[in-house]
């Protein structure tokens, strides 16, 4: 059966198969998993110089109060997200977490305070879902809209400042986090300083109409790769971020994944606007006391890659299970097998030497603190 | 002699031998390989029993044993470098050498015209 007509597009298809990506369905569209330069060189370009992803399939929502009063958007979406959005200053961006009853995750996202409006990002697989939640819970108090009219890519890596400076010079003021409008090639875009590499880049929301033309400026540049799924996947993994799906999901908690960061003071018992999300009661007591689970970093002893699914034991018979693994693979700048999972919190202390399952045989492996490589966000 | 499976194995077959590797095809279809398991010598297959596993940047694939036969040598060059699968996949990044049982199986293979047009 052929399903591929039934495979959204975005944007920026057309450009992706003229430059050969290897078209495969992720999450109902079209995407490239790789390029000709394979996964390998795409992800080691992208920590050496700069890579192009496109990301369009993820949703682009605005969120505007109907008061006019943007205050009032960020009193509604605290009532969404564990996070401080009332505190988030004009031009800047936060990670958040859409919880639900239980105290588990619907789906991670970005939020940015444009001035006169929220810019939210949330997962592809997740979008219609998200956006429908959005409408019923704060439709009342915010006109949304789900902007399938524009693409969105990432420039990632060290050399993704020179390299967006040539189209617009005012990118070196921005910090990481930071949000601005500006006009690349004649398109309004809107620009974040983010990722989801470990590596210092952007995020550059543009027009449907004008996107292939502004991503073809950028990898007219000799220092740009076009990067597809597969290298963004090794890429986020070695930099220890999560994948809604496989390592978050509607069972696990943002303590149990290890996403207390996220939650700032002011939400915290204690604070001015503790609570007032939903599954506080439960996120709340696991900030103060603790779960009985965490997401850990493994590092495997050999060469074999230990992926997701595999189970975690105390013991190389694999008798005493403690944990599965959530997303694994070959770690291209790591040069080895790097995992993450869900263990018990007696097996989660950095160092604690655990037994991964592959193919029938009990693998030692080490749990090691995230990210696997170094940082480059400009602060 | 050079024969193919439909699972995207080569073998060159000499005096009741077989070199085993995978093709062209399959290596680019892997991509770049990071991890490769290879059987035991005097280890004992039936055909399509898994003798070996390639994993790349995203995904395990097993190898399938293309006959029933002994494995009388591995290439551990490929385990200490499985890049050599992706440059050579029928040269230099072959898996395994294979003493046929019956040495008259092998004729139940594609021949590389057929396999050719398997792949299109």
């Amino acid at each position: 059966m052929d399903g591929s007509s039934e495979l959204k597009k975005t944007p920026l298809h057309a450009l992706n198969v003229s430059l050969g990506g290897r078209m495969v369905p992720f999450a109902g569209y079209d995407m490239p998993v790789q390029y000709p330069a394979g996964v390998m060189k795409e992800h080691l370009h992208t920590r050496a110089a700069a890579g192009l992803f496109d990301v369009s399939h993820m949703g682009q929502v605005t969120v505007r109060a109907r008061s006019g009063d943007n205050t009032d958007a960020a009193r509604a979406l605290e009532t969404l997200v564990p996070v401080d959005i009332v505190g988030l200053p004009e031009g800047r961006q936060r990670y958040a977490l859409f919880t639900n009853d239980q105290g588990g995750i619907r789906d991670d996202l970005m939020i940015a305070n444009r001035g006169d409006h929220f810019y939210v990002v949330v997962n592809a697989a997740c979008k219609d879902a998200d956006f429908a939640y959005m409408q019923e819970k704060i439709g009342d108090v915010c006109d949304l809209t789900l902007h399938d009219d524009r693409a969105l890519v990432a420039l990632q890596g060290p050399h993704a400042e020179a390299v967006l400076a040539e189209l617009w010079a005012d990118v070196s003021a921005m910090r990481f986090m930071d949000v601005r409008a500006c006009d690349l090639h004649d398109a309004h875009c809107i620009v974040s300083r983010s990722g989801y590499t470990g590596e210092d880049g952007f995020e550059i929301s543009i027009p449907a109409a004008l996107a292939e033309t502004v991503c073809r400026r950028l990898l007219d540049h000799p220092d740009v790769l076009p990067v597809g799924l597969g290298a963004r996947d090794s890429l986020r993994l070695e930099a220890g971020l999560c994948l809604y799906g496989n390592d978050i999901d509607t069972g696990t908690t943002p303590v149990e994944a290890g996403l207390e960061w996220a939650i700032q003071k002011v939400r915290r018992t204690g604070g001015e606007r503790a609570g007032g999300f939903p599954g506080a009661d439960v996120i709340l007591d696991q900030l103060e006391n603790g779960a009985a689970r965490r997401r850990v970093g493994l590092r495997a002893e050999g060469r074999a890659p230990v992926r997701a699914g595999a189970v975690l034991a105390t013991d190389p018979e694999g008798q005493d299970i403690v944990g599965t693994v959530t997303s694994g693979g070959f770690g291209p700048s790591v040069d080895g097998p790097v995992a993450m999972g869900y263990v018990d919190g007696k097996a989660a202390a950095p160092a604690t030497e655990l037994y991964a399952g592959v193919r029938g045989k009990f693998l030692p492996v080490t749990v090691t603190a995230m990210p696997f490589v170094k940082n480059t966000f400009k602060r | 002699m050079l024969k193919f499976t439909e699972e995207h194995e080569w073998l060159k077959i000499e005096n009741g031998v077989a070199t085993v590797g995978i093709t062209t095809h399959a290596a680019e279809q892997l991509g770049d390989l990071v991890f490769v398991e290879l059987p035991e010598v005097g280890a004992s297959f039936e055909k399509g029993g898994d003798a070996a596993t390639v994993e790349s940047v995203k995904a395990a694939s097993d190898v399938y044993c293309p006959l029933d036969g002994e494995i009388v040598e591995i290439n551990e060059a490929i385990t200490a470098d499985p890049s050599l699968v992706n440059s050579d996949p029928q040269g230099a990044g072959w898996f395994f050498k294979l003493k046929l049982a019956n040495a008259a199986d092998a004729d139940s293979l594609l021949d590389e015209a057929a396999y050719k047009e398997l792949v299109g």
